[in-house]
């Protein structure tokens, strides 16, 4: 690990004002710290955010929730208001990581979480998001985990996080300050970037903005399911993921969501192919629909081409699970 | 032999660890030497830190380089080898902790983040000589063979079971609304994936949780 220097942060401005070049936050530090041992990751400077009061789920007069940026991940998923209206999100959060992770991980430090690409953690090899310009290892490498939607020919990564994908289905907003005390909302749909030329700008936030809430609108009606295909029965990343509500009566859907991990650089969501379920009946042939507008435009890397048909098995089973009543 | 004979002779692997470190200690390193990953000799160590852990019921000062993760603290610099170093990278769970009664993974926090908390490794579970019911059921049903991931597979399942008394759900939980009645080989054994065996010695553990979970703490 390099040597960086330490600080406390005694409140959010204190914290947003000590972000200088080469300086980061850190909270529940579970990815940060990982990367900083294979120094892909090199800070000269860290500012723990962990005394900040960002700590709080509550209420939003419009009837929806307010998670602070510290909320720990088991926290988030335990909280009563979340698994009764909110199942989704829920399941989202216990299906990632371990509980000893969860326990530690923040919700604005899961948004932020880095790419689990291989050759982003190899800093023997070349990745144009640790080193732009010096190539894409992933391309033509082993690239069984990596993106079928939205990739590029600079960067093929997917990002890793379960609770984004539910955060997405749920049109979640981002809320941040930054050194100058300035508010600002992000919309989670805008938060993440794909990769284009410039894979190494991963989201929205400028220098020195920091985090301090996510707020969830009132839940949308209708079944919630997440579910997570991946290599082993659990502690594993998706290799495939649905975050999917689902409003149906007696074989006919009213409203859908569907969002997708393990397929972009970004938690994807689907509005053509939640147009084809609104209004239709709940049959294979409306399923076929939605898979193959989510799969429009979708690519193949050699190892990941298997993501393209397990997305649409996944897909069909989580619609006639949700459709089922 | 005799009973003073066999005490003079009875170094356990515990003393030479700890005799080592001891002498380690005395070599007054700079912190730097002792902490985490890779130095890089031209690089002058960043200035130290200081922090209190209460670690098992005990308030430790140490100055330490800000990149000591709490595991090295405690097994470089306090001589608690009892939580183990396997991935260094929150994968195996042998490094599990108790911070204010909650696991998580010493290998990934560092120690200057948990100052002022309380700590509880393995070598505080005990009761003087009486262990913990953790402990005893994992010794009755063998729940271990070389034991490396031990220490570790215990204190996570004294978290754990704190965690599904208070009605945390998991991702195997039929009903999110309701608390689990019941915890199923199941329910175990999701609520134990960060903890890895190489010598699967999983079907042990599972009963030895099992039994522990019967049992009030």
């Amino acid at each position: 690990m390099k040597a960086f220097t330490y600080q406390h942060a005694d409140s959010t401005a204190h914290a947003a004002a000590a972000i200088k070049p080469g300086a980061k936050f850190i909270a529940g530090g579970t990815n940060l710290l990982d990367l900083m041992k294979l120094q892909v990751e090199t800070p000269s400077h860290l500012v723990d955010i962990n005394r900040l009061p960002l700590d709080k789920i509550e209420e939003t007069p419009d009837g929806g929730l307010r998670i602070g940026a510290l909320v720990r991940n088991s926290d988030l998923a335990a909280d009563a208001r979340v698994r009764q209206r909110y199942g989704v999100l829920s399941r989202a959060l216990l299906a990632g990581a371990s509980a000893q992770l969860r326990n530690k991980a923040t919700t604005g430090g899961n948004l932020l979480q880095r790419t689990r690409c291989y050759y982003f953690y190899d800093v023997t090899k070349p990745c144009n998001k640790r080193n732009l310009g010096s190539g894409c290892a992933a391309l033509a490498g082993f690239n069984r985990i990596h993106a079928i939607l939205g990739a590029s020919d600079h960067c093929i990564a997917t990002h890793p996080s379960d609770m984004a994908v539910a955060m997405r289905a749920l049109d979640a907003k981002v809320e941040t300050v930054n050194g100058e005390g300035e508010d600002r909302v992000i919309p989670i749909a805008e938060f993440h970037r794909l990769p284009g030329n410039t894979p190494e700008i991963e989201t929205s936030l400028k220098p020195g903005e920091i985090i301090t809430a996510v707020t969830l609108p009132p839940p949308p009606p209708g079944v919630h399911v997440y579910r997570k295909v991946r290599d082993r029965a659990s502690y594993a990343f998706a290799l495939v993921s649905v975050a999917a509500i689902v409003d149906s009566t007696r074989g006919r859907i009213r409203s859908a969501r569907l969002a997708f991990g393990g397929l972009a650089l970004k938690p994807w969501r689907a509005p053509q192919a939640e147009e084809k379920l609104v209004n239709a009946s709940a049959d294979t042939a409306t399923f076929n629909a939605a898979a193959n507008a989510v799969l429009d435009g979708a690519r193949g890397f050699g190892g990941n081409d298997f993501k393209i048909p397990l997305t649409r098995r996944t897909l069909h089973s989580v619609l006639a699970e949700t459709t089922r009543t | 032999m005799d009973e003073n004979e066999s005490t003079t002779l009875e170094i356990t692997r515990r003393t030479v660890i700890e005799t080592g470190t001891t002498a380690l200690l005395l070599t007054a390193l700079p912190p730097a030497a002792l902490a985490a990953g890779p130095l890089d000799k031209n690089e002058p160590p960043p200035p130290s830190a200081i922090v209190t852990l209460q670690i098992n019921g005990r308030s430790h000062q140490l100055t330490l380089d800000p990149r000591t993760t709490l595991l090295d603290a405690l097994r470089e610099h306090l001589a608690l080898t009892g939580s183990k170093k396997g991935c260094d990278h929150g994968q195996c769970g042998a490094c599990t902790v108790l911070i204010d009664g909650r696991r998580i993974n010493s290998c990934l926090t560092l120690a200057v983040m948990h100052d002022g908390q309380s700590v509880t490794t393995i070598e505080g579970l005990a009761e003087g000589e009486n262990l913990h019911p953790m402990q005893a059921a994992f010794v009755e049903h063998d729940g271990f063979q070389c034991g490396y991931c031990t220490s570790g597979q215990i204190c996570s399942a004294v978290g754990m079971l704190a965690e599904s008394r208070s009605g945390m759900p998991s991702y195997v939980t039929e009903d999110l609304t309701h608390p689990v009645a019941e915890l199923t080989d199941t329910e175990i054994r999701e609520r134990m994936s960060g903890n890895i065996c190489r010598c699967a010695a999983y079907p042990n553990i599972v009963a030895a949780i099992k039994q522990a979970a019967g049992t009030p703490t």
